[in-house]
């Protein structure tokens, strides 16, 4: 299996590849993909949270034809989880039946069926080493332990793993691997080393109206260059306890149209605060300024 | 995008391998700690990219020497500094604060002591009563000895419920170990194996005020944050507020507590200011805190509770991390003195969302403090 889109040849051209699928990368993030395709190493992206971390690995699956695996961390993930496991309630069941059927002699023989592969499941990354070419977006990496990262460092490191009872399991092709953090905790420096990096921060406000037109043309253009306008604003005063993402930008345009309205004013607004603020005092705060807000 | 290369300016051209290779010297020295193989990823990235534009040259150092948003700003100074002109506009963070570590060349070196050594005998019952003492009353001398009794403090972690489970045997029924040892009897029924929640370190954030009235204690509670850190590198964060918030972490990691002091010496821009405790927790909480720093974490603010901005603004802001930390303990110098009352703007609208107000003023106390820590 090969991709079905060839190789992107500049950071123009993953630009271009990301814009149709709706992605709209900065020159820098552009980039920086492009190396990580190039010269095949992970990349490690950090932001403040709804700035699109996870939607670059959903568009570059999107854009250059691959599968996604997600593999969501927290607390306590260990190998079992991310790599694989055995299905010990079907090995036993299995067991039994070979029991049944007086298959009693061949031990060996019946110890080899029991670690066969229908018994193995596959978790995210031992199915983006088998099935690659694919992104691999490992997500909230900052959730997972200290043990983790260095485990999932040696599999980075030689895209392959080695499960005793089956052998070693090594990837055609590297999968594209996008790494994510929300800076809970500072990551190892061994994993850092192994990775390219990048910040992402959050949109200005003519290219935050750009992915407002592209993700939801329905919305009339002037109520989103109103949105865009009032969350960059929101963003400028920095008195938020949670500045907006563009994700809840995406949210509050989209609610918006949902409710017929075509510009912006302080009732509709209002209702939908909701959608932007996350924190009871943030509410309070931008109700009482809406007016302010609404005619900067 | 400008493309604006300049060959040199004038003077005798340099190879562009030499020039990338100088820079990332340049970003060692800059503090951006830099192992061989970045260098060489840099000069892979580059290639791939060209070296003639000057964006290009920008975005391969920032994806592989950078690994971390405060890096970024370093790196950006760097950056214009050796290739002649401002960086390319980047998306770097907003009032990153600078915790760049500097070659400390031109410390003053008044602190590192030479004469240690003929200091070391002295009476137990003598090193007893320096504990007791109020540091801020300490000679410099005493201080001195005082500093080499740091090592003796015990630090007890608080630990939370962690959601990985171990072997054990008491506890719930471990499923999986109880069909693995089955498997391994051909089906057999054998003993039942146990599994439970083993306990991890809970997080501790130091927020350590280091404004003109702290000045007299800044030394030994540094000392003390390096004494935790060391304690438990992985789960330690410590910050100092003055007019602005530092992060010293990473300086305070130093094994040796001189070295430690002198690298956060030369972190933290604003020793002896004014205070905006208010602001400065704020920040905290913006930048760090409410993302997860905070969350469940057992948080300790040095400081006298002098508040020079708006106490309101203080209050709302201990609020917010009473709900998000496990415990929020303040160690105040001026608890420990008879006829001391917490009347402070700053201190009275703290006061309702601490879950202690310990003392602060001597070694002594902060054996208590580490105590009151550990069991959190």
């Amino acid at each position: 299996m090969s991709p079905s889109v060839p190789m992107p040849a500049s950071p123009d051209d993953v630009a271009e590849t990301l814009r149709r699928v709706g992605y709209l990368p900065d020159a820098g993030l552009s980039t920086v993909a492009y190396l990580a395709l190039a010269l095949q190493r992970p990349l490690l992206v950090e932001g403040e949270p709804g700035t699109g971390k996870t939607a670059l690995a959903e568009a570059l699956a999107d854009a250059m034809g691959m599968p996604l695996i997600r593999l969501q961390c927290y607390e306590g993930i260990d190998a079992t989880q991310a790599l694989y496991d055995w299905d010990f309630t079907r090995q036993i069941l299995h067991l039994r039946a070979a029991e049944a059927a007086g298959a009693g002699a061949a031990t060996d023989e019946l110890e080899r069926s029991l670690f066969d592969e229908r018994f193995l499941l596959a978790r995210p990354i031992l199915r983006a080493l088998r099935e690659s070419p694919v992104v691999l977006l490992v997500d909230e990496i900052d959730r997972a332990d200290d043990e983790f990262e260095a485990f999932l460092l040696e599999v980075l490191s030689t895209n392959q793993v080695t499960i005793p009872e089956l052998g070693t399991v090594t990837a055609s092709v590297p999968p594209v691997v996008i790494l994510t953090s929300n800076r809970t905790r500072e990551l190892h420096d061994a994993l850092k080393r192994r990775c390219l990096y990048h910040w992402i921060d959050h949109p200005g406000l003519a290219r935050e109206l750009q992915i407002l037109r592209i993700r939801l043309p329905e919305v009339d253009e002037a109520l989103a260059r109103q949105v865009a306008a009032v969350v960059a604003e929101l963003r400028l005063r920095g008195e938020m306890q949670k500045p907006p993402g563009v994700a809840e930008t995406l949210d509050w345009a989209r609610a918006l149209h949902q409710l017929g309205a075509h510009t912006l004013d302080v009732e509709t607004a209002a209702a939908t605060i909701g959608a932007v603020c996350k924190y009871r005092e943030d509410i309070e705060r931008v109700r009482a300024s809406l007016d302010v807000l609404l005619t900067a | 995008m400008e493309t604006g290369e300049r060959d040199a300016d004038g003077a005798a051209p340099i190879s562009p391998a030499a020039a990338l290779v100088g820079f990332t010297h340049a970003l060692r020295a800059a503090g951006l700690a830099q192992s061989p193989d970045r260098a060489q990823l840099f000069a892979a990235a580059t290639a791939r990219l060209g070296a003639a534009r000057r964006a290009h040259v920008y975005w391969a150092g920032r994806a592989t020497l950078c690994a971390a948003p405060d890096d970024i700003v370093a790196y950006d100074k760097a950056f214009a500094h050796w290739f002649g002109a401002l960086p390319v506009r980047s998306g770097s963070p907003r009032a990153a604060p600078k915790t760049v570590v500097q070659a400390g060349l031109d410390r003053p070196a008044g602190e590192v002591g030479t004469g240690d050594a003929r200091l070391v005998p002295v009476l137990a019952s003598d090193q007893e009563a320096l504990g007791h003492r109020d540091i801020a009353s300490l000679s410099a001398q005493e201080r001195r000895r005082l500093a080499g009794m740091f090592g003796g403090l015990t630090v007890r972690l608080p630990q939370r419920r962690g959601m990985r489970r171990r072997a054990a045997h008491r506890g719930e029924i471990d499923a999986a170990a109880t069909v693995r040892s089955l498997l391994r009897h051909a089906g057999e029924p054998v003993r039942l194996r146990h599994r439970r929640r083993s306990p991890r370190p809970r997080r501790i954030v130091l927020l350590v005020d280091v404004s003109g009235s702290m000045a007299p204690y800044a030394d030994s509670l540094l000392r003390l944050a390096h004494r935790i850190v060391a304690a438990a590198p992985q789960t330690t964060e410590v910050f100092t507020m003055g007019t602005r918030l530092t992060r010293v972490t990473a300086a305070l990691r130093a094994r040796d507590p001189d070295t430690a002091l002198r690298l956060v010496g030369a972190a933290v821009p604003d020793w002896s200011g004014g205070t905006r405790l208010g602001e400065q927790i704020r920040a905290f909480l913006d930048r760090w805190g409410q993302r997860g720093l905070a969350r469940s974490a057992v948080i300790v603010v040095f400081s006298d509770g002098w508040e020079v901005g708006e106490a309101a603004l203080l209050g709302r802001q201990m609020a917010r991390l009473r709900l998000l930390a496990h415990a929020v303990l303040w160690s105040n110098p001026h608890r420990g003195k008879p006829g001391y009352a917490p009347v402070q703007a700053g201190m009275a609208a703290s006061l309702p969302w601490l879950d202690d107000l310990v003392a602060g003023h001597s070694l002594a106390a902060f054996d208590e403090l580490l105590e009151a820590i550990g069991s959190a």
